[in-house]
């Protein structure tokens, strides 16, 4: 089954060789018919309701690029009326009274929601395996081998790749949307932090959590994220610039661009197989007319700690708010205040988000604020720091978005800190709040994508949409599709 | 009054929560309009819904600068939120936004009256902060109800120093705190809703020790009495308790004003570990100068100053000074009253402190419910000024006013209380009274002084009251000489 691009899909909406209601009642099917569980929630009436809107919209000459287009949602976002789960027992039953700024920017663009799709427990998993609502597929996987498709955002990377939906929103705080873009063949984005408004996205860790589109190509990220990102008074971290349009530079000429290769990203837990195929990617770049620059980020090894205090912190708190007492999940036996709070949470939370909220109440904890989280603040300093000196010499920073492609589901369950090492590239771009794409780069012995990393500086995502579209015209990586789909890999 | 063994030496510091009267909550658009039915002020952000994001009210920043100005305060003009973290069913988030090391007011102090003359109170800081909701213990058969109407009101909490030395030093420091911050317009101050609200810190050492002792804190007292006697109740608490060698434990303790006795809440190990981080939702708020020097322009004279004016430009006592500016609406009802008046300001002064003050005391009522405008008592003293009206004449119109009764010159009129200033009518009544009192004339003409009042009294009765007093003893005078 041949991919169908955002792109193309506007394309046949506005030549009419097809409706909304048409093209989404298709992709209901896809989804009812799919095994993957990439979706905790099918709004099937809603979206042919919306569907229906769109086509009548254009019937009357509305003509905004993405009007009528299908695409899934993922369920950390809150959608009024709308089952909102963020992948937990705590909020298995809880239906938002309200809609997340980014889906209302969305949805004034005419997109259509199709539903919301399965993530890690409050996005704290790197494979989709804390989710509440049990595991999701890899479309990449075989019959023999289930394999995992990268969390947090996983649901939202299955549903695409597996072509349940032609596009769909991810979050990334420490590489949730890139991550699960590499394991599942797409293009990921995560913006610069404060680019789309936070506002009705579940928080898991507020200065690093950021919204932003998953799909095939570097082209219909661009148009997604138009219709995404935008100030919005009602989110005070985000950014009061004005409107871009994210593919005015996608045609640009790539020639003496200057690529940042870190000498720090050829580390041992790399495997072999992505170091070579990003390798090859980067050649391929040479050959659009770029040139390669040795530089370094000697802090990168300091991320991981640093992140695990300060996302688990931030967690920590913001997950207060769970308790059972207003809504959401409350235990069915207390006999008194202590105990509503403390077999609410018990029973409603899984071990992963416990296992966080325990490692950030003691980094915030008297005692141990300076040596941990006040620490932690330097260090995300110091991390920062390491990219402004870089991109003096560069302009965008590359190189593997995972250091393995996807693995064995369960294979890492037991161990978290082999979990953690997956996001070791993507979780300096979040402390420093650049922006950053996974796009496909090839294709281990085995069959599995692997994913080129790219930073750019602050705000520079039309630039790095430009870099992984031209890349984009001329391989055609992002264009295949699993063998379980009929797929030629 | 309160008295201790003067071998101890009280310290007392304060805390106190001022709600700001802003029109909206500290992070959200609700009203925090007081009174109403339960969680209708409540929108998703003061719920904590999943996904919520707070927006700081810029005029929460406003009314606290006025203050930090006030108080010739610094004024941090990079200041931090911080959440608070612990749980309650009346903290939505698990969390209450405040300001930990980088509060909005810095170092600044206030000046008290005491016995002994006039003492600077240190004020740390004042740092905004969002109030909790209420949880409602009656009428839910075992259960508790929540109420969060006032989750997200914005609260300026005041620290002052360790300055106080007396639970009176205590009582004036926080009068005169309330005083302000009704002045400057920041705050209703109406304790009994708990828009001022204290906490005391106290604790006793042995005079000229340099360590203080043991302090704890006393929670829950809501009005200026209760303030007092808690914190006397305490002192003599922390005394005994160490003169008959035992330790003062630091701890939160209750105040409770049914029995007079404080008693513990939670000791310094039971306290809660707060988890004070950085709120990443709200970037460090950043003030421009200009911004402050717009605050600047609002701000209204303050109390101090204007007693000083009242004492030097309007020749008041001190007294009466201190009295007429303990309030912005007395010293407003007073300025008003003494511009629109040709009465001179002493006059006014005396009129307001004995006489509006008496009625409105024994009526219990504000002088912004005053029955009386000041625009009325400024005619009324008018009329006294051009003689129309005798004292006694004026407390009838007074009393009349204060009734309802309608205008100055309308009551005049219906009760003819207008005074007979026409010499010839007045002289008629003179010597009607020279006549019929043969007695008292001759003892006024063998040198008798005294009886000159009898005899103007007689004028007095015979004229209903209306006769001009003085004009009536001179011409007795006049014609007995």
């Amino acid at each position: 089954m041949s991919i169908k691009t955002l792109t193309q899909l506007a394309g046949d909406l506005k030549n009419g060789r097809v409706s909304s209601e048409e093209l989404t009642r298709d992709y209901l099917t896809k989804i009812d018919l799919s095994d993957h569980n990439a979706f905790i929630s099918v709004n099937a009436d809603s979206a042919i309701t919306q569907a229906k809107e769109a086509d009548k919209k254009r019937a009357k000459g509305a003509d905004s690029p993405l009007l009528g287009l299908p695409i899934a949602q993922k369920d950390i976002f809150c959608i009024e009326g709308t089952r909102t789960t963020c992948g937990s027992k705590i909020l298995s039953d809880f239906e938002a009274p309200y809609t997340a700024s980014v889906v209302e920017n969305m949805r004034s663009h005419g997109l259509v929601t199709l539903g919301k799709t399965n993530m890690d427990e409050f996005a704290m998993g790197s494979s989709n395996e804390t989710s509440y609502f049990g595991g999701v597929k890899n479309p990449w996987g075989s019959s023999d081998e289930n394999l995992v498709p990268g969390g947090s955002s996983g649901g939202s990377a299955a549903a695409v790749s597996a072509q349940l939906a032609p596009a769909a929103t991810g979050t990334d705080t420490g590489g949730s949307i890139r991550q699960p873009a590499a394991f599942c063949n797409l293009t990921g984005l995560k913006p610069s932090y404060g680019r789309c408004s936070r506002y009705g996205m579940i928080a898991f860790a507020s200065s690093l959590d950021q919204a932003g589109p998953m799909t095939h190509t570097a082209e219909d990220a661009a148009l997604l994220l138009n219709t995404m990102a935008g100030f919005d008074q009602k989110d005070s971290t985000s950014l009061d610039v004005p409107a871009e349009d994210f593919t005015i530079m996608l045609e640009d000429s790539l020639s003496g661009l200057k690529i940042g290769l870190p000498k720090e990203y050829v580390s041992e837990g790399l495997d072999p197989e992505v170091a070579a195929l990003v390798e090859s990617a980067i050649k391929e770049y040479e050959k659009l007319g770029a040139q390669l620059v040795d530089v370094s980020l000697p802090n990168s090894a300091l991320a991981l700690p640093s992140y695990y205090v300060i996302a688990p912190a931030e967690a920590s708190s913001n997950l207060s708010r769970f308790d059972g007492v207003r809504y959401g999940y409350r235990a069915e036996e207390y006999e008194n205040l202590e105990e509503l709070y403390l077999n609410s949470r018990t029973e409603g939370f899984g071990e992963e988000v416990k296992r966080r909220i325990m490692i950030g109440a003691y980094a915030l904890s008297s005692g141990y604020y300076d040596a941990y989280y006040s620490k932690a603040q330097k260090l995300r300093r110091l991390i920062s720091n390491d990219f402004d000196a870089a991109f003096k010499y560069c302009d965008v920073i590359m190189g593997p978005t995972t250091p393995s492609p996807a693995f064995a589901a369960g294979s890492r369950t037991d161990d978290p800190v082999s979990m953690y090492l997956n996001d070791i590239y993507t979780i300096p771009v979040n402390l420093a709040g650049l922006p950053a794409a996974s796009i496909p780069a090839g294709f281990t012995q085995s069959g599995l994508p692997v994913g080129l990393h790219m930073i750019t500086p602050y705000l520079r995502e039309a630039k790095l949409l430009n870099i992984a579209h031209q890349y984009q015209l001329v391989t055609d990586w992002h264009m295949q599709s699993p063998s379980s789909l009929g797929g030629t890999t | 009054m309160f008295t201790w063994d003067k071998n101890w030496e009280v310290v007392i510091g304060l805390e106190v929560h001022t709600q700001l009267q802003t029109k909206s909550k500290i992070f959200s658009g609700s009203s925090i309009a007081y009174g109403a039915e339960p969680n209708t002020q409540a929108s998703a952000v003061d719920i904590a819904l999943p996904g919520v994001l707070p927006v700081m009210n810029l005029e929460a920043a406003r009314l606290a600068v006025k203050f930090g100005l006030a108080i010739d305060a610094h004024i941090n003009k990079r200041n931090v939120f911080a959440r608070k973290n612990y749980f309650y069913p009346d903290l939505p988030k698990g969390y209450q936004i405040s300001q930990m090391e980088l509060p909005i007011v810095g170092l600044g102090a206030l000046e008290i009256k005491t016995e002994s003359g006039t003492k600077t109170i240190g004020i740390t800081r004042a740092h905004l902060e969002e109030d909790a909701g209420k949880s409602l213990h009656e009428n839910f058969h075992g259960q508790t109800g929540i109420d969060l109407n006032r989750a997200g009101t914005p609260l300026l909490e005041i620290v002052s120093e360790p300055d106080m030395r007396s639970p009176a030093e205590a009582v004036a420091y926080l009068r005169k705190l309330h005083s302000l911050v009704r002045y400057i317009e920041i705050c209703d101050g109406n304790m009994q809703e708990g828009s001022f609200r204290c906490d005391a810190n106290v604790s006793v050492r042995p005079v000229g020790q340099k360590e203080y002792g043991t302090r704890t804190e006393l929670k829950n007292i809501n009005s200026f009495r209760f303030v007092e006697r808690a914190i006397e109740y305490e002192v003599e608490r922390q005394i005994d308790m160490l003169e008959e060698g035992g330790e003062i434990v630091q701890e939160t303790r209750l105040y409770d004003a049914d029995k007079h006795e404080t008693r513990s809440m939670r000791s310094k190990e039971e306290a809660h570990d707060y988890r004070y981080f950085p709120d990443p939702d709200l970037p460090p708020m950043v003030l421009e100068d200009s911004f402050i020097e717009e605050v600047r322009i609002t701000l209204p004279e303050l109390p101090d100053a204007k007693k000083a004016r009242f004492e030097t430009e309007l020749g008041l006592n001190e007294a009466d000074a201190q009295v007429l500016t303990a309030d912005r609406e007395i010293a407003d009802y007073f300025e008003s009253t003494a511009d629109a008046t040709s009465a001179d300001t002493k006059t006014v002064a005396n009129w307001m402190t004995g006489e509006l003050f008496a009625n409105l005391n024994k009526a219990e009522l504000e002088i912004s419910d005053s029955p009386i405008s000041s625009a009325q008592l400024a005619k009324l003293l008018d009329r006294i000024a051009d003689k129309t009206l005798s004292g006694n004449t004026g407390k009838k119109v007074f009393a009349a006013l204060w009734d309802q009764e309608g205008e100055v010159d309308d009551i005049i009129d219906a009760k003819g209380l207008k005074q007979i200033t026409d010499t010839g009518a007045i002289e008629a009544i003179v010597d009607d009274v020279i006549a019929s009192c043969p007695d008292q004339v001759a003892q006024f003409k063998e040198g008798n002084e005294k009886v000159i009042g009898f005899l103007t009294g007689q004028v007095m009765q015979r004229s209903k009251g209306k006769a001009n007093p003085q004009m009536a003893n001179q011409m007795l005078r006049e014609k007995l000489s």
